[in-house]
C-alpha cells in the first residue's frame, strides 16, 4: 500500500496513492495510522484524491482512524473525495461523521 | 437480438484478486448494449458488490484459507445482470444479518448493507461443496 506521509505543523497529511482502498489494503492502511497515533500524532488529514474506489473495509479503516484520533483528543478529517467515493460516504451515512474538505490545504487550516 | 453474455471466473481465495474481479464486472456493465441509466454509476456499483461479496466469501465463508477457491459468474440476460459468488465453506448467510446501526461507529457490517442497497434481489443458499450468493440487478 502506497501512502505519502508529511508533517504539516501540528497535523499530519496522509496522501493515499492507490486507486483502490479495499479489503486487500485497508488493514495495512489502519496499521500506518496506528503508527502515527503511537508517535503522538493525533490530528490527521487523509487525502483521497487519487482513490477512485472505496469499499466497506476501506470505510471501516477510516472509521477506525477517526475513533482512535477522537479518543486521543485529536481528529481525522478527509479531503479530495471523487464523486463515486463521496457517494459511498452518503450511502453509509458516514458523511455525517467525518469533516470533509475539497482539498488538503483547507482541511489542514481547519485545525 | 437479445443480449446474452456470461463469464465464469475462478480465483484463489485471496484478497489480491478483488481489484481484478471488480474491474471485469465494471467493464461488463459499461459494455451493456441497451442500458438507459447512468452507465458509470452502474459500473461502479457492480465493482462494489463484487468486491464486497468476494471479500465476505474469502474471509468469512472460506475462513481465509488460501488453498480454497472463489468461483464467480457474471451473467447478462435480457434485462438483468446477475452475479453468483460460490464459496467452499461453512456458510455466511448475509441475508440473516441485521442492518447496520448508522448512529454507532462500528468498523464492520457495512458491506452487506451496501449489497442489499444496490442490488434488486439477493439470496444465499447451500449447494454441493459450499454455498452460493446470488445478486441480481434489473436493468430497465
Amino acid at each position: 500500500m502506497i501512502v505519502r506521509i508529511e508533517e504539516k505543523g501540528s497535523s499530519v497529511l496522509i496522501e493515499v496513492k492507490e486507486e483502490r482502498l479495499d479489503a486487500h489494503n485497508s488493514g495495512e492502511f489502519k496499521a500506518q495510522m496506528l503508527n502515527l497515533f503511537e508517535e503522538g500524532k493525533n490530528n490527521l488529514v487523509v487525502d483521497l484524491q487519487e482513490v477512485r474506489f472505496v469499499d466497506s473495509s476501506g470505510l471501516g479503516a477510516l472509521v477506525s482512524g477517526f475513533k482512535n484520533a477522537s479518543a486521543r483528543n485529536g481528529n481525522l478529517k478527509l479531503c479530495g473525495l471523487q464523486p463515486q467515493v463521496k457517494s459511498m460516504f452518503e450511502l453509509t451515512r458516514l458523511h455525517r461523521v467525518f469533516e470533509i474538505f475539497p482539498d488538503a490545504q483547507e482541511a489542514l487550516s481547519s485545525f | 437480438m437479445k443480449e446474452k453474455i456470461e463469464v465464469n471466473i475462478q480465483v484463489p481465495n485471496q484478497t489480491r484478486y478483488l481489484g481484478l474481479i471488480g474491474k471485469i464486472g465494471e467493464d461488463m456493465a459499461r459494455a451493456l448494449k441497451r442500458y438507459q441509466g447512468d452507465r458509470e454509476e452502474l459500473a461502479y456499483h457492480i465493482n462494489l458488490v463484487l468486491t464486497e461479496a468476494m471479500a465476505n466469501a474469502i474471509r468469512h465463508a472460506n475462513e481465509g484459507d488460501p488453498e480454497k477457491e472463489v468461483h464467480i459468474t457474471i451473467a447478462i440476460r435480457d434485462n438483468s445482470l446477475s452475479i453468483r459468488v460460490f464459496d467452499q465453506g461453512q456458510g455466511f448467510d448475509i441475508c440473516e444479518l441485521p442492518s447496520p446501526d448508522f448512529k454507532g461507529l462500528n468498523e464492520h457490517g457495512r458491506g452487506v448493507y451496501i449489497i442489499r442497497a444496490l442490488m434488486d434481489h439477493v439470496s444465499y443458499r447451500r449447494m454441493k461443496g459450499g454455498h452460493v450468493l446470488e445478486m441480481i440487478k434489473n436493468l430497465h
